[in-house]
């Protein structure tokens, strides 16, 4: 038994364009944030606190993904800078809800939303970090789940696999002794083809699954873009339905441009 | 013969219903039967006759589920529903053991659930027989599993016979229904007409000593022909058949079959199947720690062989394909649970048919399978 004080691993919080609820889920963590500080040293995370420390950093959590030409640079400084990066939420590991632009001209839509466009300097398309850096770990989500967070901390805390499953909501839904909203009610859901982590909340809720967690391990989406126009949705509806959240995630924007909208 | 025995049959009338859940409580038993849950009848606590799903029907297809109000005031009137009786006797997830480290001790505490005395009430036939399955497989053998075999034997099985099988029901052709013959501990059966009661059957002691304490009278002839007549009305009308003559050598014929990636390009490989069907009994096992490293937890929590994790060993998951995956189950059912476990592992309950979101139908899918092999046999003999 180790009874040597190791040095705590330092942990770093980044942020890129998001909405920080991924890093909030990090505070909610209430109970365990004690823990958590504990054992490891929170050296930068400017949403916590102002104390804000050079790397190296053990464990980088990089939340949002890459919109401007300062990000896709300031993203390689923190790769650099850390031995582990771990994305965290829908906008790191697949672009976000902010790349449903990526369909769009950006230019001509800052020119909408903007009263001085000008000021606004932006890349054509808001990419997932993968896309730019290697990355250890991914957590899905939007946001991300606190479990899951906490369990693939205390993975790389104690060298062991984290527990991620990338099976689909539908087992999570089963296991919960949910009633399957699709089959019972003709509602809609992305379970089939979402990755579990959620718990698979909406259907317990009565509502099918907007896919926050981003595709599952072998997706097939061709399939449920057809059993949703059985179920009586309109091409329009079915493109909606994939891009969300995870839009730019390959599989479900692959599934949105195969859809013939008229 | 003792001369006082208990009798092994009576009828109760539906209004004295609430007498069963009495003796159960007073026994000390949780009932657990049919009542509706987000627009499905699911199987879960009931407190009294009352909350049972009466007056309803359900519709059952492939991929699709509605229920309905009906005049008639039918109890048992579900097919075996969403959720299998196995969520009880084999939960999908327990945590089995724990291990905190005190200063430089480790301590291993099991947290083996506590069992409860449970009464399933409302249990199908094709249901007794995948619990049966189920028996022989973590009781049966020398790889005992201890936790589902102290819920199994502090639960007692009410079965409901069959008079109205369900749209995605196949008992008939799987040998397990529509009517219940052995292993339960009562076995009712409803009788509508003209007066709504229940012919009920003791199968074991403890089936014997609450029939004892009910209000039923002995059963008139009237009573044993009703009960037959709704046995060869349901055996009439089933839709959904599976030809059981050779099946095991025409699915495993197909091993190599195009036939896989056929169904591969409309599963979701979801497992929603395996998850529903009675019998499939997959877990895995997962380790794991808390954020400060003073305590590890392991959980069992149920799995399919539709996960690519599941097949997962170094360097690789062995079944990638979709078409891999779903041949593995659907062999499994129908052609390999015969060399391991002496049975078929479908019983025909219709779960994995109505429950799919893809509307894959294990019965089609088996006949067509059984249709290559026999074509590619007479092919091989002109
Ligand atoms: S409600 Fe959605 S997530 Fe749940 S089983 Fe049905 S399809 Fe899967
Ligand atoms: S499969 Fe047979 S026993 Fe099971 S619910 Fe249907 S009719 Fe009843
Ligand atoms: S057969 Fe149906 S329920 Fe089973 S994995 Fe495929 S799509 Fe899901
Ligand atoms: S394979 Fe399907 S029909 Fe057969 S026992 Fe399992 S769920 Fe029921």
């Amino acid at each position: 038994m180790k009874s040597e004080k190791r040095a705590k691993p330092k942990i770093g919080v980044f942020k890129f364009a998001s909405c920080d609820g991924c890093q909030l889920t990090l505070l909610d963590a209430e109970e365990d944030l004690l823990a958590v500080a504990q054992a490891v040293e929170i050296a930068y995370f400017p949403e916590a606190s102002r104390r804000m420390r050079k790397g190296p950093f053990d464990i980088a959590l990089v939340e949002g993904s890459i919109t401007t030409h300062h990000d896709a640079q300031r993203i390689h400084q923190i790769r650099r800078a850390s031995k582990l990066l771990v994305t965290i939420g829908a906008c790191a590991t697949s672009g976000g809800i902010q790349a449903l632009r990526n369909w769009q001209d950006a230019g001509e839509m800052a020119r909408v939303v903007y009263a001085r466009p000008s000021y606004i300097s932006t890349l054509k398309l808001s990419t997932p970090i993968a896309e730019h850096v290697e990355v250890d770990y991914e957590l899905r989500g939007c946001p991300i789940q606190k479990g899951q967070l906490l369990e693939l901390l205390s993975a790389l805390l104690a060298g062991r696999k984290p527990n991620v499953p990338t099976y689909s909501v539908c087992v999570e839904c089963k296991r919960r002794g949910s009633v399957c909203v699709m089959v019972a009610q003709g509602i809609p859901c992305l379970g089939p083809v979402t990755q579990a982590g959620c718990g698979a909340i909406c259907p317990a809720y009565n509502r099918g699954c907007y896919g926050c967690f981003g595709p599952m391990e072998s997706p097939n989406t061709t399939a449920l873009s057809d059993h949703f126009r059985i179920l009586g949705q309109t091409p329009t509806q079915i493109q909606h339905a994939w891009r969300g959240m995870n839009a730019w995630a390959w599989e479900f924007r692959k599934a949105s441009e195969e859809v013939k909208v008229p | 013969m003792r001369a006082s025995s208990p009798p092994r049959e009576g009828v109760l009338p539906r209004s004295r219903l609430s007498a069963l859940f009495q003796a159960l409580q007073e026994w000390g038993y949780e009932i657990i039967g049919p009542q509706i849950r987000d627009q499905a009848i699911v199987y879960d606590v009931l407190d009294r006759a009352e909350d049972l799903a009466a007056g309803y029907r359900e519709e059952h297809a492939p991929g699709r589920y509605r229920l309905t109000p009906r005049a008639q005031q039918k109890v048992f009137a579900s097919t075996a529903s969403i959720h299998a009786w196995k969520r009880f006797l084999y939960p999908p997830e327990i945590k089995l053991y724990q291990i905190s480290l005190n200063s430089s001790q480790a301590q291993i505490e099991s947290l083996a659930t506590p069992v409860r005395k449970r009464a399933f009430l409302g249990v199908r036939p094709c249901d007794l027989h995948a619990i049966a399955v189920q028996d022989r497989i973590f009781t049966g053998g020398v790889y005992r599993d201890p936790y589902y075999e102290a819920n199994r034997a502090a639960t007692l099985l009410i079965a409901v016979n069959c008079d109205e099988p369900g749209a995605t029901c196949f008992c008939g052709s799987m040998g397990s229904g529509p009517s219940a013959t052995h292993g339960f501990d009562l076995l009712l059966t409803e009788i509508l007409e003209p007066e709504h009661r229940f012919l009920i059957e003791s199968g074991s002691a403890a089936g014997e000593a609450i029939l004892s304490r009910l209000p039923v009278t002995p059963p008139q002839e009237e009573d044993r022909t009703a009960a037959q007549d709704l046995h060869r009305q349901a055996c009439q009308k089933f839709q959904r058949f599976v030809d059981t003559n050779e099946l095991r050598e025409l699915m495993y014929a197909q091993a190599e079959s195009e036939h896989w990636e056929k169904v591969a390009r409309r599963c979701f490989a979801c497992a929603n199947c395996t998850q529903v069907c009675p019998t499939c009994f997959c877990v895995n096992f997962e380790d794991s720690s808390d954020v400060s490293g003073a305590t590890a937890q392991r959980w069992r929590r149920w799995d399919s062989c539709f996960h690519l994790s599941f097949s997962y060993i170094h360097g690789g998951s062995v079944r990638t394909s979709v078409g891999a995956r779903y041949r593995q189950w659907i062999t499994h059912k129908l052609a390999s649970w015969w060399d391991q476990f002496g049975t078929s592992g479908c019983v025909g309950c219709g779960r994995c048919v109505t429950w799919c979101p893809a509307a894959i139908d294990i019965t089609a899918e088996a006949k067509a399978l059984g249709t290559l092999t026999r074509s590619e046999r007479a092919h091989a003999s002109t």
